[in-house]
């Protein structure tokens, strides 16, 4: 039975327009599209960077020229002609970081419009926004409150200036330049981005987020994260995306970094929401990102992602558990509708003794989506008694669309345990019947089903995200049972 | 308040239900009785609107609303609730919050403020109360693993919570014990009221002895064949469904 047929609802849901799909008319300052060793140059100019960050970019750049793009994942597109990407653009009128007031007033609106009021959130949720808008960081608030404590949070920009030894130090160390295509890519080209840096001992007294978001047409997104943990700290960390509506595919192509040092505790949490494309994929984000961290000993790092969309998604949050008795946690709800694909999931590398990991991962498909959970886990030969916890969960919405598990299980020591569940389910006609026999839109008993699927990880997640992501996943799927 | 008119439907090109007639007044409680097959809970699927039967003749009124047009959503806003045979699992939703889901459903579409929490609360302490219902139930996910009989108390609880015009019990008596069925036909009991109706669909006489009924209809082979008062019960369970089919075939 065809879904359409079955339920007119989908129809009208899967072709909704994207519910942030405005652009901001600011004037920007954009290099002209293409890339050779003069726009590297470029970038680094217009950023003002030392010599050494230009010399790395170069470097970057000599070894993606040599490299070529990845086609194993379970993902099907045009391939992306690099020379007609623009790969810098600020907008124009640089305002004065130390209020929020002088913010562009055109910015202002855009934030506002995705329900970023930066003055009340400073204000009610006790969240500290970077936000980043086309490359450039146009407000930093609580700096001070966090200077007090010792604690960094800034843009990668600025961070190359006025932090030159950390990033030094730490910069491309859990994702070299060469680890793939997209990585070097990134680390040539990358605009901006967020630093973040936790001394010894300290507990980040809020949660730290950055909004990320893509305005400017054709203009390739390349952000770059670090994250370093010192010995003994604590930080969660929240990453949150919308992009406006285009007709052009626009590539995303980010690195995130994270070092936990001896007994530090990063919490990492995102929820993606960029532009998923039409019906058919057309215009939507391809998002291929490089996401890794690094624990030392007793570190601790958690993953925890919402993705709703792109038209194309690459990513595996990874943790390398390096020292001994050293955590990782992957916990992600994936949805995927229309023409969407995505191939996603973790990789846990145990090379420490007594090494855990945990990866919860639910997949839901609706349309005529592809949904792939790929993950890796690897026991080293040194890591004596490690452990994985793994499940995957995949419901399916529609009889179009389709779940994959790609599960990779590499084991070199006899001592390590590694358990594995994977489901499949569609949603059930019964539940649906019995929440609107219960007076429940239909609208209501999807999301009310989904969510229930998906709580595992959106408890993972801080209070205001978990909110927010649950009417995400509402919206996402909204008449899409078929 | 409820009329249905020489009802006929189909699933699957079996005609299950054929030229079903009943009559029901505000406040009354009627029994369906009948052997297995005979179309009882295909009923009860229809009055909630489960879309998979085909409607091929006759119709069904609901407080002089013609209830065929109207989806299982607006059924239910209009009052009609369906005690489940086999209670569904809805694994990570809580009862609480599946509940608060439906009432303020049902709020929102006839146009009303969302229920306040405190009376919320207020209504949900009083209504576990009426099944024996405990906290732990409350607080878990619906139905997820709940024994047969928790799941039959849970579908009463609802009942209790979404305060229906007309309630359809579609066999809440079957596999509970004596306590569980004491403890379910009291809750039943305390929600009747001269305003809501209950339709009560069991195989067995003996829910009937704790739910008094007005009227028994005994259903089989698509159709009601015969109505009574409460002794058609007991004459059913005395003789067994064989002389209804034995009167049927003559």
């Amino acid at each position: 039975m065809a879904a359409s047929e079955d339920n007119p609802i989908l129809d009208e849901f899967t072709r909704k327009e994207y519910e942030f799909g405005f652009t901001t008319d600011i004037e920007s300052d954009r290099v002209a599209p293409g890339l050779n060793e003069e726009t590297i140059r470029l970038i680094s100019e217009k950023k003002e960077e030392p010599k050494w960050m230009l010399d790395w970019r170069l470097a970057a750049y000599k070894i993606w020229t040599e490299m070529e793009e990845p086609d194993w994942a379970h993902v099907d597109y045009e391939p992306l002609d690099y020379q007609k990407i623009c790969y810098y653009a600020a907008p124009k009128s640089k305002p004065v970081l130390d209020s929020l007031d002088d913010v562009d007033p055109e910015l202002r609106k855009t934030m506002d419009k995705l329900g970023i009021s930066t003055e009340e959130q400073k204000r009610l949720s006790n969240v500290a926004v970077d936000f980043v808008m086309d490359s450039v960081s146009v407000s930093t608030s609580f700096k001070k409150t966090l200077a007090k404590k010792g604690i960094i949070f800034c843009s990668m920009s600025e961070a190359v200036r006025d932090h030159a030894d950390l990033v030094r130090k730490y910069l491309g160390t859990v994702v070299p330049v060469k680890d793939n295509f997209f990585s070097a890519l990134n680390s040539a080209v990358f605009t901006d981005g967020s630093f973040c840096y936790i001394p010894k001992g300290v507990k980040c007294p809020m949660e730290l987020s950055t909004y990320f978001r893509i305005n400017e047409s054709g203009t390739g997104q390349f952000e770059r994260t670090l994250l370093v943990a010192d010995k003994g700290s604590y930080v969660s960390y929240l990453e949150g995306c919308t992009a406006p509506q285009r007709d052009e595919n626009q590539l995303h192509a980010a690195v995130v970094e994270i070092v936990a040092l001896d007994e530090a505790e990063v919490k990492y949490s995102t929820v993606q929401n960029w532009y998923p494309g039409d019906e058919n994929g057309v215009g939507g984000i391809y998002n291929f990102v490089t996401k890794r961290g690094v624990c030392e000993t007793r570190a601790k790092i958690s993953w925890t992602q919402v993705e709703t969309g792109s038209a194309i998604t690459w990513k595996y949050p990874s943790c390398i558990l390096k020292g001994d008795h050293s955590v990782g946690e992957f916990y992600s709800v994936a949805v995927t509708a229309g023409a969407q694909q995505a191939d996603t999931g973790t990789k846990m590398i145990h090379l420490g003794q007594h090494t855990h990991s945990t990866i919860i991962s639910k997949g839901i498909s609706a349309g005529r989506s592809q949904n792939s959970y790929r993950g890796l886990v690897r026991m080293a030969s040194s890591a004596e008694q490690g452990r994985n916890f793994s499940q995957c969960d995949s419901l399916l919405m529609t009889d179009t669309s389709g779940a994959h598990t790609f599960p990779y299980i590499e084991i070199s020591n006899p001592s390590a345990k590694v358990e594995h569940e994977a489901t499949t389910s569609r949603i059930g006609e019964d539940q649906m019947f019995y929440c609107l026999q219960r007076g429940m839109t239909e609208e209501q008993a999807i999301g009310l089903i989904v969510n229930g699927y998906a709580k595992e990880v959106l408890n993972k997640l801080p209070m205001e995200f978990a909110v927010e992501a649950q009417k995400l996943l509402a919206i996402s799927l909204e008449g899409s049972v078929g | 308040m409820l009329k249905i008119k020489n009802l006929h439907a189909r699933v699957e090109g079996q005609e299950i239900l054929c030229g079903l007639s009943l009559e029901m007044g505000p406040g009354e409680v009627h029994a369906i009785m009948g052997p297995n097959g005979s179309g009882k809970s295909t009923l009860a699927s229809i009055l909630a609107g489960r879309d998979e039967y085909e409607i091929t003749e006759g119709s069904i009124e609901f407080l002089g609303v013609d209830l065929l047009a109207l989806d299982a959503t607006e059924r239910a806003v209009a009052g009609i609730f369906l005690a489940f045979q086999y209670p569904v699992e809805i694994p990570g939703v809580s009862n609480m919050n599946f509940l608060r889901t439906a009432i303020n459903s049902v709020r929102d579409q006839k146009g009303e403020e969302p229920m306040p929490a405190k009376d919320f609360l207020a209504k949900v302490k009083q209504c576990a109360k009426l099944v024996e219902l405990d906290g732990k139930l409350r607080d878990r996910s619906v139905n997820e693993g709940f024994s047969g009989g928790e799941k039959k108390r849970n579908e009463v609880f609802q009942l209790a919570m979404l305060e229906p015009l007309l309630a359809v019990l579609d066999e809440t008596d079957s596999g509970l014990d004596i306590d569980a069925l004491r403890i379910i036909s009291g809750g039943v009991n305390a929600l009747r009221s001269p305003e809501r109706s209950f339709l009560i669909i069991t195989h067995y006489q003996r829910l009937l002895d704790h739910i008094v009924p007005d009227r028994v209809h005994v259903l089989a082979g698509g159709r009601i064949v015969r109505s009574g008062d409460k002794s058609l019960a007991l004459e059913l369970e005395d003789k067994g469904y064989d002389w209804i089919n034995e009167e049927l075939a003559q």
